[in-house]
């Protein structure tokens, strides 16, 4: 068994919202019970529509925020029992994070080699020349060429933008790297370059990959476990291939439906989801998914289903629990 | 060894080949900068290049005419006021005080500003409410009104006229700074740097006050010119700059009184401040094409 790295149970976070002078402020609940498991040399990919609380979970991660409640441990150790400023700084180094778009996520006054040598100035005492010299490696690792150290950001094109992003997330040999929708941003043919590169260094350092994707197709090519998010709940958990193969939460049966496919003979009944996402501020009462759902019923608009285990997925819907469908 | 610190001082020539690349790109900018410098120098070699002493006074060719108008003599080129004071001397003297002006009222304005700005965009809260409503406070007075209190209270002089008009600038660019702050906190790099385990200092002057700057810049630079603009005004007033010293509004007040008979001791110090202002403002606009690699074309 390969070693556990990330153990999340049970995470929440709210954030209060403030509508103005003199109105009580509100709670908007942007992730609410999530949790998973992750392992060395793993891919989980969170999957959902936008405003689901993925980039919340990645902030989470990152420990740029706190869960409101919950247990995250990272590397074995609880985030919040964590007091010492010298285990906060390993933990960081631990988890590092590429972001969406590659033109804002590299600061435009840095040169290349300045952005790359930044963390290990921050975290490392190597010196001037050492630090240079992990750089360059780093560029060549992501196929980068040593003239680009002197270059500004501006002088690249999308995807060696995001090499670099790459390359700054992983200096500090972190073991977990968060990858926030590392493509989406990016031109298709240039996507398969970065998804391969990706893959290729997850093999090469051993790296475990928080993939944050609402690209299914993608996620179907490097996922091992899927992660399906809705309204900052998770309504289906399993082994990748499981969920694409047999996705049981309307919802996710829904979303791949949508994903398009060469093979005809694979067509499947697309499911339109009607109505908008509803907002995290006031969530409809019962099951988030209820006033979208072909299957609810009554008994969805008045409690919360929890995760149960179906075969080796698990799944928050009171529709199969009732074996509705 | 040496081949590698050769090759980081080839890349700060390369540097600054670059910058001026951009810079003399705009033929506007480098006529400013050539202006400027020689302003400068003029400000330095004062006492060199001036025909007269400032205050040395010739009554016996008092209000002479330029040399070029009929009764004008040429070794007082511009005139001479109602004293028989040269005033090519006192303007090339003034130049100095002008400059001088100029540069304390930017370094003053900008770095307190800057750094309240930054601090009020980085921390929010209360630190922002308080240093907001006090810059709104100073802003609620007209500027020159508010620079000529504090010089009543501080007491008159070029000294204190410079202070009171930094005061006056700086919530230009407290509100400046913490607009650009507020706008660059959220972006990604700066999450990225957050993440790589950057420190509120390390975040406020290396991710986020560079890419500022541009705005800054220009703000600085049309600072300057107006400074040098309200010390004048100041002198003129008699709150800055006093009678003897040859400071540009100063010279214009003095002579106030001679506008119709003797109008070249009035001219010449407003074309010096107008020729000065113009040149300082086509500089900051050259340095802020240079200076944003944004708008670079490469």
């Amino acid at each position: 068994m390969s070693k556990q790295l990330i153990k999340a149970r049970g995470l929440h976070k709210h954030y209060s919202i403030s509508e103005g002078f003199l109105q009580s402020s509100k709670n908007l609940k942007a992730l609410s019970g999530v949790g998973f498991d992750l392992y060395e040399g793993q891919t989980l990919a969170v999957v959902g529509e936008s405003g689901c609380g993925k980039s919340t979970l990645a902030r989470l991660l990152t420990t740029i925020e706190e869960p409101t409640s919950g247990q995250l441990s990272i590397d074995g150790i609880d985030m919040g029992s964590v007091q010492s400023k010298a285990i906060t700084k390993q933990l960081r180094q631990t988890v590092q994070m590429v972001f969406q778009d590659p033109f804002g996520s590299l600061n435009p006054r840095q040169k290349v080699g300045d952005i790359l040598q930044e963390p290990l100035l921050i975290n490392t005492s190597l010196s001037a020349t050492e630090r240079k010299q992990k750089a360059l490696e780093m560029m060549s690792l992501v196929g980068l060429r040593d003239e680009h150290f002197h270059r500004y950001p501006h002088m690249f094109s999308g995807g060696q933008r995001q090499r670099i992003a790459i390359a700054r997330a992983l200096i500090l040999k972190p073991k977990v790297v968060v990858l926030d929708e590392p493509v989406s941003a990016l031109d298709v043919s240039i996507q398969a370059q970065v998804i391969n590169l990706l893959v290729d260094l997850q093999k090469e350092l051993g790296l475990a990959y928080v993939f944050i994707s609402h690209d299914l197709s993608i996620v179907r090519h490097i996922a091992d476990e899927v992660l399906v998010m809705y309204l900052g709940k998770p309504v289906e958990q399993g082994p990748g291939d499981v969920i694409f193969n047999d996705p049981k939460h309307p919802y996710t049966q829904a979303l791949l439906s949508a994903t398009p496919s060469t093979n005809i003979k694979n067509k499947r009944q697309r499911i339109k989801l009607t109505g908008e996402l509803p907002s995290p501020i006031d969530p409809p009462n019962g099951c988030a998914f209820n006033p979208r759902c072909q299957h609810a019923n009554k008994s969805c608009t008045i409690s919360e289903p929890v995760m149960d285990t179906f075969g080796k997925s698990q799944v928050a819907c009171f529709a199969l629990d009732e074996g509705r469908i | 060894m040496s081949t590698t610190s050769n090759a980081s001082t080839s890349i700060r020539v390369q540097q600054w080949q670059e910058f001026w690349f951009y810079f003399s790109a705009s033929k506007t900018a480098v006529a400013g900068l050539i202006f400027l410098i020689l302003v400068i120098l003029m400000a330095l070699f004062a006492d060199v290049i001036s025909p007269h002493g400032p205050a040395e006074q010739y009554r016996e060719f008092a209000k002479l005419p330029p040399a070029w108008v009929e009764g004008g003599q040429l070794q007082f080129f511009l005139g001479t006021d109602y004293a028989g004071r040269d005033m090519l001397s006192r303007i090339i003297h003034g130049s100095r005080l002008s400059l001088l002006a100029g540069c304390v009222v930017v370094v003053l304005s900008m770095s307190i500003g800057v750094l309240l700005g930054l601090i009020a965009g980085y921390r929010g809260g209360w630190v922002e409410t308080l240093i907001m409503r006090v810059m709104d406070t100073i802003m609620a007075v007209p500027g020159l009104l508010l620079a000529l209190v504090l010089v009543a209270i501080l007491g008159p002089g070029l000294l204190n006229a410079m202070v009171a008009i930094a005061i006056t600038y700086t919530p230009s660019f407290v509100r400046l700074t913490r607009a650009s702050t507020l706008s660059e906190l959220n972006r990604d790099y700066v999450t990225a740097s957050k993440v790589a385990g950057a420190g509120p200092a390390r975040l406020m002057f290396i991710s986020i006050l560079p890419n500022c700057m541009a705005p800054i810049i220009v703000q600085g630079t049309l600072s300057f010119s107006t400074a040098i603009l309200d010390t004048a005004a100041l002198g003129f007033l008699g709150m800055g700059a006093q009678a003897p010293i040859p400071e540009w509004g100063t010279l214009i007040a003095e002579n106030r009184d001679l506008i119709m008979s003797a109008p070249w001791t009035v001219t010449f110090p407003g074309i010096a401040i107008l020729l000065a202002v113009l040149a300082i403002n086509l500089v900051g606009d050259g340095l802020r094409d240079a200076l944003d690699p944004k708008l670079k074309r490469s």
